[in-house]
C-alpha cells in the first residue's frame, strides 16, 4: 500500500484518496469548515492549508490526493500561520453573537477560535451588516452575519436532499445564501442543514432558544418515525426530551435523518396527555388505581373469559422484549392463539432515500419474536371480525392507538365487555378501555428495534420515569442532573408512574402463578436470543451503538447513502 | 512536660495591677472622645463601596427592560449552581431574553463570577446585603426581585470597566 507522512507519522492510503480522507481513516482529523464526509469537495473555507514538500505554495488537505511518498506537515510554522491567517479573515464580518447563539457550546468556530486562532483581531472596520433572523423555510432559520459561506449546506440540498433550492448571491464580503425566488428550503431533509452547519447560521425554529447545548445530556438512540430507525442522540434537560440529533451509522441513516422523525417523534414524551399511574374504569370514568389493584382486578376479570375469547393486539411501537413477553403471556398463559398486530403504512410518506413506507419503528421485530397468530389463530383482520360476530369478547392492546389510526375500530372495539391497553398517553383507544396501564415511552426504557433491513439496533433511556434514577441506571447525566437535589425546580422535571411493557405484563404472569426472573430489558433479551433461531448469540454489548444484522432468511441490502 | 515559660518575669509595679487597670481606663477615656466607628443598625445602614459584592441583581435599562439575553454563562459558570435561566425570543434587536431567570439565594454564595463572566453587563452584585427568608420559596429570586434600575448599581459598573 502506498504510504505518505504527515506530521512524522506514516499514513496508509488507497489510490484516489485525499490527505484529508487518508488521515481521517487513521484518526488524525486536520482542520476543515467546508469539507465534509459525504460531500463533494468544494474547498473553500481554506482552513485545511497544509505544507507539502517541494511544493511552491500550500495546499488544501481536502482536495490534494494523497500520493506515494508525500511529505505533508499540518503543523509546521508556515501552516500554523496560514490557518491563523484564515482564522482572521473569517472571524472579521463574524459578529460577536456567542451569547445569543444557539451553536455556542457545538460550534466549529467556536471550537477552531480557541484552538487555531491567535485570539486577536487587527479589524478596527465596521463588520459588514446583513440580515439576522431570515425564516428560509418552516423549520430553518437563517442568519446571514454568521454564514462563514462554507456552502455545506447548498451542497446538501444539491447532492444529497436532490432538491437544489440554495444557492449563493452577491459577492465578496456581501456573499450570502438565499432560496431561489419564491421557493422556500422544505425538503423533508431540511434540518440536516442546521447539524452540518459548522457556525450557527442555520438554527433549528423548533429548538430556538429552547436550551444551552451544554445543560442537555445525549443518549444514543434509534428513531421512532420509521421502519428506518435512523440513529439518534436524544437530548434532554430535567427530563423532558427538547430534540433529536442524527448519528452516524453508515448502513442505516448516514449522517442524515428527516423532519418528521426530528420534530414529530418526541413530543408525545412531554405531552400532559400522558397516561401517568394506572387507570381503571369505574362509571364511565378512568380513575387512578393502585399498581397492584389495578393488576389483580385485570387479572380477576380476564379470567371470567375462555381462551376462544380474548384476542391480543402487538405493537409494532413497542420493543422486541415487550413483544416477546406479550406473546408468551398470550400463547402460554391464556393459552389463546388470536395474536396479532396492526400493520402501519403511509404510501405518501417513503421516499427513495431514508423515509419507509412503514411508519412504525419495530414491525419486523414483532414478527420475530412471535406476537403473529398461532395455528389455526385469527388474524388481525379475523380478530376485528370476530369481536364484530361477538367471538372475541375481550381484547388486550399494547401500545397502539388502533383508533386513531382507523376509526372504524371505534365502532368495532365498542363492542367488546373488556378492553385492556398498555399506553404512554391517552388517546382514542384508550378512551374505550377498561383497563390503562401506562406504558412509558421509548425514551425511557431499554430495548431492540428491528428495522426493515432486519437490523436490530438498541433504544436506550434518555427520561426517566418515577422508578428510575438516572445515576443508578447508568443513564447519561448532565451536569445539572449530576448536582440537582429535590429542592430545585430544575432538577425535579416531571417524571410519570409508567413503566416498560414488559414489566408490567412480568406482574401479570406472577399473579397467573408464573414465576419469572427478568429484572432488567437485557435478561428478557437474553431469552430471546436463547429462544429465537434469528437473534442467537445475540446481546447488548453485541448489538452495541451501531445494530447488528440478524440472519434473516432473504437479507436485505444495505442502503447506499 | 513542656510548660510555658513567661519571657520575663512580671516586675513589681505590673504585679501589684493597680497601675495597669488605669492606664487601660485612661484608654477607654480617650476613646470616649474620638470620632466613632460604629453605626447603629438597623436605625442607621450601613452603605458599603462599588467593590462591595451583595446579592446578584439584573441590570434595567432606562425603557424598562432587561439587558440580559439570557446566554446562560452565569449559569454555567456559577459555582453552587444557584442560577437558572430559561431564554425565549423577543422581537427586540437582541433576538433573546430571559423569560425566567432566577438565583436560589440559599445556594448563592457571592462570589461574583456571574457578573465577570457576563459579556453583557447585565448581572452585577448590589449593596443589598439584607436577606432573610423563612422558607426555601421565598429563597427564589425571581425577575421581579432581581431588575434594579441601572441608575442604582452605576457605580458598581463603572467599577467594573475600571478593574476587571
Amino acid at each position: 500500500m502506498p504510504k505518505f507522512v504527515l506530521d512524522g507519522i506514516e499514513i496508509e492510503f488507497t489510490q484516489g484518496q485525499t490527505i484529508m480522507e487518508a488521515a481521517k481513516a487513521k484518526g488524525i482529523t486536520i482542520p476543515h469548515f467546508c469539507w465534509h464526509p459525504e460531500l463533494s469537495i468544494s474547498g473553500n473555507c481554506r482552513v485545511c492549508l497544509v505544507e507539502v514538500e517541494k511544493m511552491p505554495k500550500l495546499v488544501i488537505a481536502c482536495s490534494t490526493l494523497a500520493s506515494d511518498g508525500m511529505v505533508v506537515f499540518a503543523d509546521s510554522d508556515k501552516a500554523v500561520s496560514a490557518r491563523n491567517a484564515v482564522m482572521e479573515f473569517l472571524l472579521i464580518n463574524h459578529p460577536l453573537d456567542c451569547p445569543i447563539c444557539d451553536e455556542a457550546g457545538e460550534c466549529k468556530l467556536q471550537d477552531y477560535a480557541y484552538s487555531h486562532s491567535t485570539g486577536e483581531s487587527r479589524f478596527v472596520e465596521e463588520k459588514v451588516h446583513k440580515p439576522k433572523r431570515v425564516p428560509l423555510g418552516p423549520r430553518v432559520m437563517f442568519d446571514a452575519e454568521r454564514c462563514i459561506s462554507c456552502s455545506r449546506c447548498i451542497r446538501f440540498c444539491d447532492e444529497i436532499a436532490k432538491d437544489p433550492e440554495l444557492t449563493f448571491v452577491k459577492r465578496g464580503d456581501r456573499v450570502t445564501i438565499e432560496t431561489y425566488p419564491g421557493r422556500e428550503l422544505d425538503n423533508p431533509y431540511s434540518m440536516n442543514v442546521v447539524d452540518i452547519c459548522p457556525v450557527g447560521a442555520l438554527t433549528s425554529r423548533d429548538f430556538r432558544f429552547k436550551a444551552r447545548v451544554w445543560e442537555l445530556s445525549s443518549t444514543k438512540s434509534v428513531c421512532y418515525g420509521c421502519a428506518r430507525g435512523c440513529n439518534t442522540e436524544i437530548w434532554v434537560r430535567n427530563n423532558e426530551v427538547l430534540r433529536l440529533t442524527p448519528r452516524y451509522n453508515k448502513d442505516v441513516n448516514s449522517y442524515w435523518m428527516c423532519d418528521h422523525g426530528r420534530i414529530n417523534t418526541f413530543k408525545f414524551v412531554n405531552d400532559p396527555s400522558r397516561v401517568d399511574g394506572p387507570f381503571m374504569r369505574h362509571n364511565d370514568n378512568l380513575i387512578r388505581a393502585g399498581w397492584d389493584e389495578a393488576l389483580s382486578k385485570a387479572v380477576s376479570v380476564l379470567k371470567h373469559y375462555t381462551k376462544e375469547e380474548i384476542g391480543f393486539i402487538a405493537s409494532p411501537y413497542a420493543t422486541c422484549e415487550d413483544n416477546f413477553l406479550f406473546a408468551q403471556f398470550a400463547k402460554n398463559v391464556i393459552g389463546s392463539k388470536h395474536i396479532d398486530f396492526m400493520r402501519h403504512y403511509d404510501h405518501s410518506f417513503g421516499d427513495d432515500f431514508l423515509k419507509q413506507d412503514d411508519i412504525s419503528p419495530n414491525s419486523k421485530g414483532v414478527e420475530l419474536v412471535g406476537a403473529v397468530p398461532g395455528k389455526g389463530g385469527l388474524n388481525f383482520d379475523g380478530i376485528m371480525a370476530a369481536i364484530k360476530s361477538g367471538r372475541i369478547k375481550a381484547l388486550y392492546i399494547l401500545e397502539d392507538d388502533i383508533v386513531s389510526a382507523n376509526p372504524e375500530f371505534g365502532k368495532i372495539l365498542s363492542k367488546l365487555d373488556l378492553l385492556i391497553v398498555h399506553a404512554t398517553n391517552f388517546n382514542k383507544t384508550t378512551d374505550l378501555a377498561e383497563f390503562v396501564f401506562p406504558a412509558s415511552t421509548y425514551t425511557a426504557r431499554n430495548g431492540i428495534f428491528v428495522n426493515f433491513q432486519g437490523r436490530a439496533q438498541r433504544i436506550r433511556p434518555a427520561a426517566s420515569t418515577i422508578e428510575q434514577d438516572r445515576s443508578l441506571d447508568g443513564m447519561s447525566l448532565s451536569r445539572l442532573d449530576k448536582f440537582g437535589t429535590q429542592y430545585d425546580s430544575w432538577a425535579t422535571g416531571n417524571k410519570r408512574d409508567a413503566r416498560s411493557s414488559w414489566k408490567i405484563l412480568q406482574a401479570l404472569m406472577q399473579l397467573y402463578g408464573i414465576k419469572q426472573k427478568y429484572s432488567l430489558a437485557e435478561d428478557v433479551f437474553l431469552d430471546i436470543a436463547k429462544n429465537i433461531k434469528t437473534f442467537h448469540g445475540l446481546n447488548y454489548e453485541i448489538i452495541g451503538d451501531q445494530g447488528s444484522l440478524l440472519n434473516l432468511v432473504v437479507p436485505e441490502t444495505a442502503v447506499k447513502v | 512536660m513542656n510548660l510555658r515559660r513567661r519571657k520575663k518575669d512580671l516586675t513589681f509595679w505590673e504585679r501589684i495591677y493597680i497601675p495597669e487597670i488605669i492606664k487601660g481606663l485612661a484608654l477607654t477615656l480617650r476613646t470616649m472622645f474620638k470620632p466613632k466607628f460604629t453605626v447603629e443598625y438597623p436605625e442607621v445602614k450601613f452603605i458599603p463601596p462599588a467593590s462591595y459584592r451583595g446579592r446578584p441583581v439584573l441590570v434595567m435599562e432606562e425603557n424598562g427592560k432587561e439587558r440580559c439575553v439570557a446566554c446562560g454563562l452565569c449559569a454555567r459558570v456559577c459555582p453552587p449552581l444557584a442560577i437558572e435561566v430559561q431564554a425565549a425570543e423577543t422581537q427586540d434587536e437582541k433576538e433573546r431574553y430571559p423569560v425566567k431567570f432566577e438565583i436560589n439565594m440559599i445556594r448563592c454564595i457571592f462570589c461574583g463570577f456571574c457578573e465577570e463572566v457576563c459579556p453583557e453587563e447585565a448581572i452585577v452584585m448590589s449593596k443589598d446585603y439584607e436577606l432573610s427568608f423563612s422558607s426555601r420559596e421565598e429563597a427564589l429570586y425571581g425577575k421581579d426581585k432581581l431588575l434594579t434600575p441601572i441608575k442604582q448599581v452605576q457605580d458598581r459598573i463603572d467599577f467594573l470597566r475600571h478593574y476587571k
